[in-house]
């Protein structure tokens, strides 16, 4: 395929998922912004104000680039790994891509496409509700470096749940990694602390978990300060990247669960 | 040319069972070749594979000379499939479905709009363009993976079983478009368990058993070995070809 013509496929995918996406927006979007509000309330509103001053900055305005975070990797992941999922199980659609001259590569970009697109708006709807919440005070020391980190959470997430899906079996093979495994990672990786509140042992746990680096980064692209150096964080997450891409592309290349 | 050769094509499925136990076979360009057996014989598989659907075990296959491993884009470029199964997302509507097809294949919107509305057109579905996919009868579905499987312009058409539940008129007005297509120069392949559809339609035709072929010639060929005798079997007479098929393929 020219390289038109690839960019025709991407295009295509893409668009698909966005469009579905914004047809199903209650079960899309919203979800998101409900769970988000309620933290807002209660951490933010009725137990912030007890815990008082974290890294040097209220609570509620510490607490928003975790809550901005944790919208992002549950949307992404769940996109991915749910439209992967449903296009090989249910109807066999992703036949149509699997007859075409579309690379697996390009499929792998296509299907975490909707993903990240996903985690990004979702990501995007939480702040504005946080602005919202914290009456325009939110502090932002960076923007681009918020972006920046936005997406690649997302791509992270999206890649990952990429990964659930090709290996997914039923149903509850897409559900039980985000009950079992994201919501503890991200509640583990100081989304709702900074780890110098944690003791030394916990401290260690923290540094293997993924998510303690995205948070890092966003988190000072708001507040200006992190727990660890921005080119850890970036360093972590380029390489979680790369894996990804490359067990993707293994198992997509392979057809895992995809041929016979 | 040929639009398909296979070499020795051999397929285990991981569970044991053996579909294809060493085929080949050419399908030469323009041909209306008809591959036929009974359930369970391999025609699936052999289709999954040259599809790019499945994964063989040994053995090769090119599609208009472009091995399927080696060369795997353009072999699919040049391919149309219409699957045994129902393989669409019954929640989008048929222009979505044939577009997106398109787009699979590198081929813009703008494009593949107007040629998704007249291949629907052509096929009868003008009207239900735009209605949910699942809304439609079994008949309907069949014609829209045939109107997904010219999205591309195929030179290489394979239809296994595409006339499967559908009703006698719309069947032969199937033909009739698969005839036309095939006069146009299309090479098609076709599986099918109404033996007179093959009889009617095909140059060429195949049988295959039990993953292994057991006749491969032309039309007139094959329905020379039919002897007469042994019709009117249990009090049934069918076709020649019929006939031919059911004596090659009983159990002995
Ligand atoms: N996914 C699979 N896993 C295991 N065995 C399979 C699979 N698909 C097909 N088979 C087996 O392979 C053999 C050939 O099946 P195939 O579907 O190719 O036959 P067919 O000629 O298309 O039959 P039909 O006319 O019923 O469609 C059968 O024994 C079938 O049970
Ligand atoms: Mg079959």
């Amino acid at each position: 395929m020219s390289p038109y013509e690839l960019w025709i496929s991407f295009y295509t995918m893409m668009r698909k998922d966005v469009v579905r996406l914004f047809r199903i927006w209650v079960q899309t979007f919203l979800p998101s912004v409900i769970t988000s509000s309620l933290y807002f309330l209660i951490f933010g509103t009725v137990l912030g104000s007890r815990i008082g001053q974290m890294q040097g900055v209220n609570y509620m305005t510490f607490v928003v680039p975790g809550l901005v975070m944790l919208a992002i990797v549950t949307n992404a992941y769940s996109n991915s790994s749910f439209t992967f999922f449903q296009s090989k199980f249910f109807m066999r659609s992703i036949d149509e891509i699997l007859v075409s001259p579309t690379p697996p590569w390009l499929m792998i970009a296509g299907f975490v496409s909707g993903g990240v697109i996903r985690g990004v708006l979702v990501g995007t709807l939480v702040l504005l509700i946080s602005i919202f919440f914290t009456g325009l005070r939110l502090a932002v020391a960076n923007m681009l470096v918020i972006l920046l980190f936005a997406i690649l959470t997302a791509l992270v997430f999206a890649l990952a749940g990429l990964v659930n899906g090709v290996y997914a079996k039923t149903i509850d093979g897409i559900n039980i990694v985000p009950t079992f495994v994201l919501q503890p990672m991200v509640y583990l990786g100081g989304v709702f602390y900074s780890i110098h509140s944690l003791p030394q042992a916990a401290r260690y746990v923290t540094y293997i978990n993924p998510i303690f680096y995205l948070i890092n980064g966003f988190r000072y692209g708001f507040l200006g300060v992190a727990d660890i150096p921005l080119w850890v964080s970036l360093t972590v997450l380029s390489g979680l990247i790369v894996a990804l891409i490359a067990i993707n592309w293994y198992l997509i290349r392979k057809g895992l669960g995809l041929k016979q | 040319m040929n639009a398909l050769t296979i070499n020795d094509l051999k397929k285990t499925y991981s569970n044991g069972v053996v579909a294809l136990s060493g085929v080949s076979l050419a399908i030469p360009e323009g041909d209306f070749f008809a591959l036929l057996g009974p359930n369970g014989a391999g025609k699936t598989t052999l289709i999954g594979i040259t599809a790019g659907l499945v994964n063989k075990t040994s053995g090769t296959v090119s599609v208009f000379d472009y091995d399927i491993d080696r060369r795997p884009e353009k072999a699919r470029t040049l391919l149309g499939l219409v699957g045994q199964e129902i393989n669409f997302n019954p929640f989008e509507n048929p222009i979505d479905i044939v577009v997106n097809q398109a787009g699979y294949y590198g081929i813009p919107r703008k494009v593949a709009i107007p040629r998704a509305e007249r291949l629907l057109a052509d096929l009868g579905l003008a009207d239900k363009a735009r209605e949910q996919s699942r809304t439609l009868s079994g008949g309907m579905k069949r014609r829209l993976m045939i109107a997904r499987a010219l999205v591309n312009e195929p030179r290489f058409l394979i239809l296994d079983e595409p006339t499967a539940g559908v009703d006698v008129e719309l069947r032969r007005g199937m033909w009739e478009y698969l005839s036309g297509l095939s006069a146009r120069g299309l090479t098609v392949l076709l599986t099918t368990h109404y033996l007179e559809e093959a009889e009617q339609l095909a140059k060429h035709v195949a049988i295959i058993n039990k993953g292994q072929i057991i006749v491969n010639g032309t039309m007139q060929d094959v329905l020379a070995m039919h002897d007469g005798d042994g019709a009117a079997e249990n009090g049934f007479r069918g076709g020649r070809l019929e006939e031919v098929f059911l004596r090659l393929t009983a159990e002995k």
